[in-house]
């Protein structure tokens, strides 16, 4: 099949790529780009072990092609944070054991991170409804849940911080 | 002092490669060279293959094989073994790639190995098989009647097998003295066990040493190891490396042997190129093995004051089209010997016949057998209170075992090992606030709503054992473990393990057991699992055994590893060794702390061997094969609270309260993420999963949209409590807590969901308690009453 370049910026790096129209934008970021931490789960666009974000936004990158997002800019779980510079989600998922097998994981921040970006201060019922598109298998989301919880207690001074320090 | 581990709940080591997407699992393997398959699988439930034309399908650029059932059995590759044995087991065999006929839709009929998924994945599509279609049959009771279709001609009547345990006389004569018999008859629904991971394989093969390496989704590559190598494909076992990397999930679906390891290490020597196979989702609903599918009458002999006397149960497992690893077992010796719960039957006596049909096996699926069991009895418990007009938790207490009388035999076979099960039952009662939401329960019924109270005080057997006892049982293979622990000259601590960590995070558990053993730092020690290549032989994880026995043998070799640094200390303290004493972290004689060696010291000197006892040898090293001597009997209680909506018969789980005891806990934030994940799966079947066949053998509950996994926010919040009764055989007292969940929660709920539906004289229904399923049963009087109009 005749491929087509595709040019993305992906955690700040940008790089021009050959991929088959028919390549979706997980497979590319997995086999071209190797950036494995993007899992599937499904066929359906069901489980949202793939989700990352586009432009800011959180997407199933099952769902996509990678001829699509062109020009756009991707977050993968490996570009949010760092052993040494953790994202609070990263943390906390750490601290509470929001993660089992881990399989899930990647795509729980993602989605918990765009969950968050929206609604800082989510209630339970609020991160139970964002995180509805995601399955975990393994922990019953009651870590996830509290993972989710202890992110958005360390991510709001921050805000707050950054929110004075603009003002 | 050194610092204690055991107990603390610390965050676990394997964590910062998974929230930074470092795990390390198959599919993210790649290696230069590297080809695709793809399966070629029936659409047909029973059919006979008549031909087979690839032509098309190779003429596919970037197509390099497409390999059948024959190409497999003309290279003396073997049929799938099951790897458990009962008397009289009717076995037909199973073909990694079917070569005449297929028995269920998803069987294998070829395999297309191309340059890339994508290709190798169009070609499938164009491989032209052409099959006779053969009736099917899907359901286990139908296959067992008069007439039904012949699955195998090894098994007539398509019976596996049929297995019976207790005393059928003794069960008889209780029935007769009994005030009154209680008889339900119960669905066990079909699951799809559905880890987040598929699975998938990735086979290299080295002609230069004729050697095999094959990473793969494995809960116990060693069991691997022996199937393919010794049994399958006749690879002596030190030419064969199975290496099974961070496993996304497995919940009994990853322990078993099947077909597609040994296509892709078959293709990879064919072809002389590393293949890999990653399941998609949808091939994962029609290839792994799965889970319950029991169709069972089961009748309680009790006495007026709910005295329970006697139970008689006869159960049909549906074993699906092949016997899978250890499937035999699951509905008998995991299943048939449960039966007795917490409680003081007299008598007790199972049948089980297994059932061949056109549907996917039905092997181990997170508790295996003893889910199933522990919902006859606790249905059948609480059915009892609820005839006899008696609380539930009352009829339970008057019937459990007492502590004063473990060791307990059971009328089927299970000698329990310790057990104190009312102060579980009374901490989670006190925790839920039992009689006051009781009171609540009767004043919302009186304003139309619905809330139901579900309890389950269940028992369960984990990490079989002892291995002669599961050899007489039928088990192929040994049920011990292996521990290796390797001290480097720095110090350092390797600890090989036969157990495997599938998300039950063993790099962190093990590790506290062994840096106190050692007194240690917990970051000196690395927990190595997985790799057939570093380890002795082992087990794997199944069966809640990790911590019972793979953690007991791991204390063992500490232990050795112990005495002979104590050894070597007491040599450099100039002492008799038996004066030496280890604590807060160094060796000195006993009275003198001033004088005294690090475990550092000690390590460089068993490497050094420069100032050394003429008698010992050089090496700090230590293994220790460890078979227990028992199961381990964890128990507790679990209460669910469900709300059921009159309007649309919608069930919601409100609360849910539950009470375990595993003995000593060695990270309690580990323990409670087991239960969690237990509870949910348990739950999940309750109200929600169900896989579902039609007619043709077709499953229609075939992808995520249609079958109904547990959603954030389909669960609530745990309420958790721990009782500690240590289990006496083993030498932390450890027992399993990685299935308990799972085994109690199904119960607890669907008891919540009948007691909710009590004022609409609702008896019994079975799972999953879908809102139609439940508005039905709600208004089946004025149904009726419509009807009769
Ligand atoms: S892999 Fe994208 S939603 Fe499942
Ligand atoms: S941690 Fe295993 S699927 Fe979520």
């Amino acid at each position: 099949m005749a491929k087509v370049p595709i040019t993305l910026t992906v955690n700040g790096q940008t790089t021009t790529k050959d991929v088959e129209p028919r390549t979706l934008l997980v497979h590319h970021l997995r086999e071209a780009l190797y950036l494995t931490g993007t899992h599937v789960g499904c066929d359906t666009s069901q489980c949202g072990a793939c989700t990352v974000h586009v432009d800011g936004e959180a997407v199933k990158s099952c769902t996509m092609f990678a001829v699509q997002v062109g020009g756009s800019s991707v977050t993968t779980i490996e570009g949010i944070g760092e052993i040494g510079h953790l994202h609070p989600l990263q943390q906390g998922f750490w601290e509470m054991h929001g993660a089992q097998c881990g399989y899930c994981t990647p795509g729980m921040i993602m989605s918990a991170a765009d969950l968050l970006q929206h609604t800082p201060n989510p209630s339970e019922d609020q991160i139970r409804h964002g995180l509805e598109g995601n399955f975990c298998r393994c922990t019953g989301y009651h870590n996830i849940i509290r993972a989710v919880q202890h992110a958005a207690q360390h991510m709001s001074p921050q805000r707050e911080l950054a929110q004075a320090a603009d003002d | 002092m050194t610092e204690k581990y055991f107990g603390k709940a610390m965050k676990r080591v394997e964590d910062p490669r998974f929230i930074t997407g470092a795990g390390n699992y198959t599919d993210d393997i790649s290696v230069l060279g590297m080809v695709h398959a793809a399966m070629v699988r029936s659409p047909y439930a029973h059919a006979t293959i008549k031909s087979i034309d690839s032509s098309a399908a190779l003429a596919l650029p970037g197509v390099l094989a497409v390999l059948v059932g024959k190409d497999l059995v003309d290279a003396g590759i073997n049929p799938i073994p099951t790897g458990w044995l009962l008397p009289d087991l009717k076995i037909s065999a199973h073909h990694a790639i079917q070569p005449h006929e297929v028995n269920h839709v998803g069987d294998i009929v070829a395999v297309v190995i191309a340059e890339s998924r994508a290709i190798a994945e169009d070609a499938v599509a164009i491989v032209e098989v052409e099959y006779e279609a053969l009736e099917c049959v899907v359901l286990g009771s139908a296959a067992l009647a008069e007439g039904a279709v012949q699955v195998h001609p090894e098994a007539p009547g398509n019976l596996a097998f049929d297995w019976a345990i207790g005393d059928a006389a003794a069960v008889d004569a209780e029935f007769a003295k009994a005030d009154r018999i209680v008889k339900l008859q119960l669905r066990n629904h079909r699951l799809v066990p559905n880890a987040i991971e598929t699975r998938a394989s990735l086979a290299e093969y080295r002609r230069a040493g004729d050697e095999y390496t094959l990473h793969t989704t494995s809960q116990n590559p060693h069991i691997h190891r022996v199937m393919l190598g010794a049994f399958i494909m006749g690879i002596p076992e030190h030419k064969l490396r199975i290496v099974s990397p961070d496993v996304g999930g497995g919940f009994g679906s990853k322990i078993f042997q099947y077909p597609e390891e040994v296509i892709c290490l078959f293709a990879a020597k064919r072809l002389n190129k590393p293949v890999k196979w990653t399941a998609r989702r949808s091939e994962a609903f029609i290839s792994d093995a799965q889970g319950r599918d029991h169709e069972t009458v089961a009748e309680a002999a009790v006495m007026n004051d709910g005295t329970l006397l006697a139970l008689r149960v006869d159960t049909i497992a549906n074993m699906g089209a092949y016997l899978t690893t250890f499937a035999p077992a699951v509905p008998t010796y995991l299943y048939g010997t449960l039966l007795n719960g917490t409680y003081k039957w007299k008598a007790i006596h199972a049948h089980v016949r297994g059932a061949y049909t056109n549907t996917v096996g039905v092997d181990a699926y997170r508790g295996a057998g003893r889910p199933e069991a522990t919902y006859v009895v606790e249905r059948m418990v609480s059915t009892v209170a609820l005839e006899l007009g008696l609380d539930p938790v009352d009829v339970r207490r008057k019937n459990f075992i007492q502590p004063s009388e473990f060791p307990y035999q059971t009328p089927v076979a299970l000698v329990y090992d310790s057990g104190n099960y009312e102060p579980a039952l009374d901490m989670a009662l006190e925790k839920l606030g039992y009689k006051d939401l009781r009171a609540k329960q009767a004043e919302m019924r009186k304003a139309g709503k619905y809330i139901g109270i579900g309890v389950s005080t269940y028992v369960e057997a984990c990490g079989l054992a002892p291995s002669a006892l599961v050899g007489q049982l039928g088990a192929q293979a040994g049920q011990w473990e292996s521990a290796l622990i390797r001290v480097a000259a720095s110090g350092k601590v390797e600890v090989l393990t036969g157990s495997h960590s599938h998300g039950q995070g063993h790099e962190t558990a093990f590790a506290q057991v062994v840096a106190d053993e050692l007194q240690i730092p917990v970051e000196d020690i690395a927990i190595v699992h997985g790799d057939t290549a570093r380890l002795p032989h082992g087990w794997g994880s199944y069966g809640s055994r990790s911590a019972p026995v793979g953690v007991s043998a791991i204390k063992m070799a500490a232990n050795k590893i112990n005495d002979k640094a104590k050894r070597i200390a007491a040599h450099l303290l100039e002492a008799a060794p038996e004066d030496v004493v280890h604590e807060n972290g160094v060796f000195h004689v006993a009275g003198v702390p001033e004088a005294s060696k690090s475990f550092f010291d000690v390590s460089l000197m068993a490497h050094l061997a420069h100032n050394y006892p003429a008698d010992l040898e050089p090496g700090l090293e230590a293994t220790h094969f460890y078979d227990p001597k028992n199961f381990v009997y964890p128990f507790g209680t679990h209460l669910a609270v469900v709300e059921v909506d009159g309007a649309t018969g919608k069930t919601k789980l409100i609360r849910y309260v539950c009470v375990d005891d595993c003995g000593p806990i060695i990270n309690p934030l580990i323990v409670e993420g087991q239960v969690h994940g237990g509870v949910a799966q348990g739950m999940g079947q309750a109200l929600l999963e169900n896989a579902v066949y039609d007619e043709s053998g077709n499953m229609t509950s075939g992808t995520y949209m249609d079958y109904a996994m547990p959603r954030a926010d389909d669960m609530v919040q745990l309420e958790i409590g721990h009782t500690v009764t240590p289990s006496p055989h083993n030498p932390l007292g450890l027992k399993g807590i990685g299935e308990s969940g799972t085994i109690s929660s199904t119960a607890a709920v669907a008891n919540a969901v009948i007691d909710a539906l009590a004022p609409f004289n609702v008896r019994h229904l079975d799972m999953p308690f879908t809102p139609e399923k439940v508005w039905r049963a709600m208004h089946s009087a004025k149904l009726a009453e419509a009807a009769d109009d």
